[in-house]
């Protein structure tokens, strides 16, 4: 996506969007109520949450051992395995996968990990076309714009702007704001894609190590036509995904799901276990699956930040966030947005470029409680903070430690500390402000532009409680 | 229990909501405990931890540590101050020569209404004219600190008193310490939103636990000239509850 505009513009830009504000507003309201519905009882939800978190942690504490039993079972069960450092790797070994296929027609699944490479812009760089099948992600590739949630890419698009985007591709259908007509309308376009297609490409939403077993979770039947109807498919997982046993997959995907979009379970849940065998008719004929780094390995090498890779992509982070209510996802400039994208995104591309993510965050702590894994996102979102304006504590993990720091900001907090680590300054300090109380600034920064400025009281607590004869030791 | 309680007024009540603190230590004392206001306090440490700024968080902190030396309850009049103490000052004294002393203080933390209502059981008479209210429990008190109910527990102990439940209740206000001045535009529209659903209830006051929200959401009520007060409870139970008024 275009960095071109900074933080500040499109912060501006969002803000000053009516529309969009009440797009996500109601969006979000929405999803946080019927993920709500899922979880009438609280004692349930914090057991599920105590389960899922614990399989994410052991999976994560046997990383380097379970990728090894990952690759292994993956390739008894004839799929081939294939290692990305680098968004570029994963994006040329994919490219010669299609190109020894000669596939000139892709079909794709919603991945947020192709987003994440880009994978899209480098095919279409080498003349190979590659369509997005989820409805969403179908519709804001049409309006070539980038997803603004990881799970609902098209949320920030109501019902009439997608109306708009979709007959201005497809005049020969007839207009309409009919949301279900739109979908059949689109099923019947990418049935005939489905049917064409040299090659689909999918995510991952688990890799369960121990039976070389991909999982996908899914809605629109669309991801099982991508990996069973073209002859080759190729599936993308970050290495984080891997568990180690199918027994780990229930809890989580039932946690996931409800998490996600509020549904006991999706529609679609395909497990692929192998390309086709010589006795069956249908599903493709070779299987390759892309293990991407891209910066995990680094994330995962500080154990403090590790957390962050125990993410499952549900977006409840995101959908309980009030900064991302107020903004969308456009806003964040990145591939993921919200709590989790603030927190993920400057350690894989640094802080020099990401760094000032961190603002987009009141420290409210709405996102680690529903969080189904139970990551403490304002814990490294503050960790992140600290190290974009001060410390080495991470200079080995990631790109521009200490490079956000702004020397006024700085200067502020030196003097802060210097005169509330003194208390006999800070009484000086304190009866010189409450004297001049009247004199007090009556405007500040932005503060101002929304609420009046708190006035010092004449006289301060410490005062106050010396006069009604409190102890003071 | 010993009868003695600290209490740490924090920096925001030292100098901008002086009353709600003195009301605090006024409702402890009327149940029999003797207050103790330390005079070398100043903060927490929360504004710089939170801005990053971790170094400078710690030398105040540190400088706060001298003033609680007793084995006695430090009382909070804040969440998210209680909160900073209770679960952040383990990070940040961690690996330095001060950690253990730190934890004896950390131990010693409770926030103003989780101590009348758990340590307390305190039972109010309510004095004051009918009225209705609606309550803005801070994300620390809710999230962190785990007690928003218990300043429910305490407005619902007062007779004459209605509580009006705002929509989205549990959303952040927009305050976020720094993040109002850094971010002020998104602060800005969030704390509208926020003022939004509490001006649709009709009540007539919103009380807090936490003076930031309270300075965030009666600066933005007040700047809109909205009929609505916003008190600190502290303020509020005490001015409900003494008898001479």
């Amino acid at each position: 996506m275009s960095q071109v505009k900074s933080l500040e513009n499109r912060v501006d830009e969002a803000l000053g969007n009516e529309q969009l504000q009440t797009n996500f507003r109601s969006a979000m309201d929405y999803l946080i109520e019927k993920r709500s519905d899922q979880f009438p009882d609280k004692d349930d939800l914090n057991n599920l949450r105590n389960t899922s978190s614990s399989i994410r942690s052991n999976s994560l504490s046997k990383l380097p051992e379970l990728l090894i039993m990952l690759e292994e079972n993956l390739e008894n069960n004839n799929i081939k395995v294939h290692w990305a450092e680098t968004d570029i790797e994963a994006n040329n070994t994919i490219y010669q996968i299609l190109k020894e296929a000669n596939a000139k027609k892709v079909v794709k699944g919603k991945s947020m990990v192709t987003e994440e490479i880009e994978l899209n812009e480098f095919l279409d760089s080498k003349n190979i076309e590659i369509l997005e099948t989820d409805l969403g992600e179908f519709l804001v590739q049409l309006a070539n714009e980038k997803p603004s949630h990881i799970v609902m890419p098209a949320i920030h698009k109501s019902r009439k702007e997608i109306s708009k985007v979709f007959s201005e591709h497809f005049p020969e259908f007839p207009y309409t704001e009919d949301v279900d007509l739109i979908t059949q309308q689109a099923r019947k376009i990418l049935r005939d894609r489905f049917r064409e297609a040299d090659a689909g490409i999918s995510g991952v939403n688990f890799a369960v190590a121990e039976t070389g077993s991909l999982c996908l979770v899914e809605n629109e039947g669309n991801g099982r036509m991508c990996t069973t109807v073209p002859p080759l498919h190729i599936a993308v997982a970050g290495i984080e995904k891997v568990v180690e046993n199918l027994s780990d997959v229930p809890p989580l995907l039932d946690i996931l799901t409800k998490s996600a979009t509020g549904q006991e379970i999706t529609t679609y849940f395909n497990m692929i276990s192998s390309p086709r065998k010589n006795d069956e008719k249908d599903g493709p004929m070779v299987m390759h699956v892309i293990l991407l780094d891209n910066g995990r390995s680094k994330i995962y090498q500080n154990t403090e930040m590790q957390e962050t890779l125990k993410c499952i992509r549900c977006g409840s982070c995101i959908n309980h966030c009030p900064v991302y209510t107020q903004l969308g996802g456009h806003a964040y400039g990145t591939v993921y947005p919200g709590p989790i994208g603030i927190t993920l995104e400057p350690q894989q591309k640094g802080i020099s470029e990401l760094g000032d993510l961190t603002s987009l965050c009141t420290m409210c702590g709405a996102c680690a409680e529903v969080c189904p894994v139970q990551i403490p996102l304002p814990k490294l979102i503050n960790r992140l903070r600290s190290e974009t304006v001060e410390g080495d504590y991470m200079s080995q993990f990631i790109e521009g430690v200490g490079s956000q720091r702004k020397s006024i900001e700085s200067i502020v907090w030196q003097i802060w500390k210097h005169i509330y680590s003194h208390p006999t300054l800070y009484s000086i300090c304190s009866k010189t402000i409450t004297k001049l109380s009247s004199f007090s600034p009556k405007k500040f920064g932005g503060w101002s532009n929304y609420r009046v400025m708190p006035k010092p009281s004449n006289t301060s607590l410490k005062e106050l409680a010396k006069q009604a004869g409190f102890k003071n030791e | 229990m010993s009868n003695e309680v600290y209490f740490l007024g924090t920096c925001i009540v030292d100098l901008f909501y002086p009353n709600a603190g003195l009301a605090g230590m006024q409702i402890l004392q009327r149940e029999g405990i003797e207050v103790i206001y330390p005079s070398g306090q100043t903060c927490c440490g929360q504004p710089a931890f939170n801005s990053g700024y971790r170094k400078e968080a710690l030398k105040v902190a540190r400088a706060q540590m001298k003033c609680f030396p007793k084995n006695i309850p430090i009382i909070v009049p804040s969440g998210s101050c209680a909160g900073m103490i209770k679960f952040h000052w383990r990070d940040l004294f961690k690996g330095e020569s001060d950690f253990e002393a730190a934890i004896l203080v950390v131990e010693r933390v409770f926030e103003f209404t989780e101590f009348l209502v758990d340590k307390l059981e305190i039972k109010l008479t309510d004095l004051g004219e009918p009225t209705q209210i609606a309550i803005h429990t801070s994300c620390s008190s809710r999230n962190e600190m785990k007690i928003e109910d218990k300043i429910q527990q305490l407005v619902s102990q007062l007779s004459e008193v209605e509580i009006l439940e705002q929509e989205r209740k549990s959303e952040c206000c927009g305050f976020g310490g720094t993040f109002a001045v850094k971010q002020a535009d998104i602060s800005g529209s969030m704390v509208q939103d926020k003022t939004n659903t509490l001006l649709a209830t009709n009540a007539s006051c919103v009380i807090s636990q936490e003076c930031g929200c309270l300075m965030n959401i009666g600066g933005a009520l007040e700047k809109q000239n909205a009929p609505m007060k916003s008190q600190h409870i502290a303020q509020f139970l005490w001015e409900r509850t003494n008898e001479s008024g």
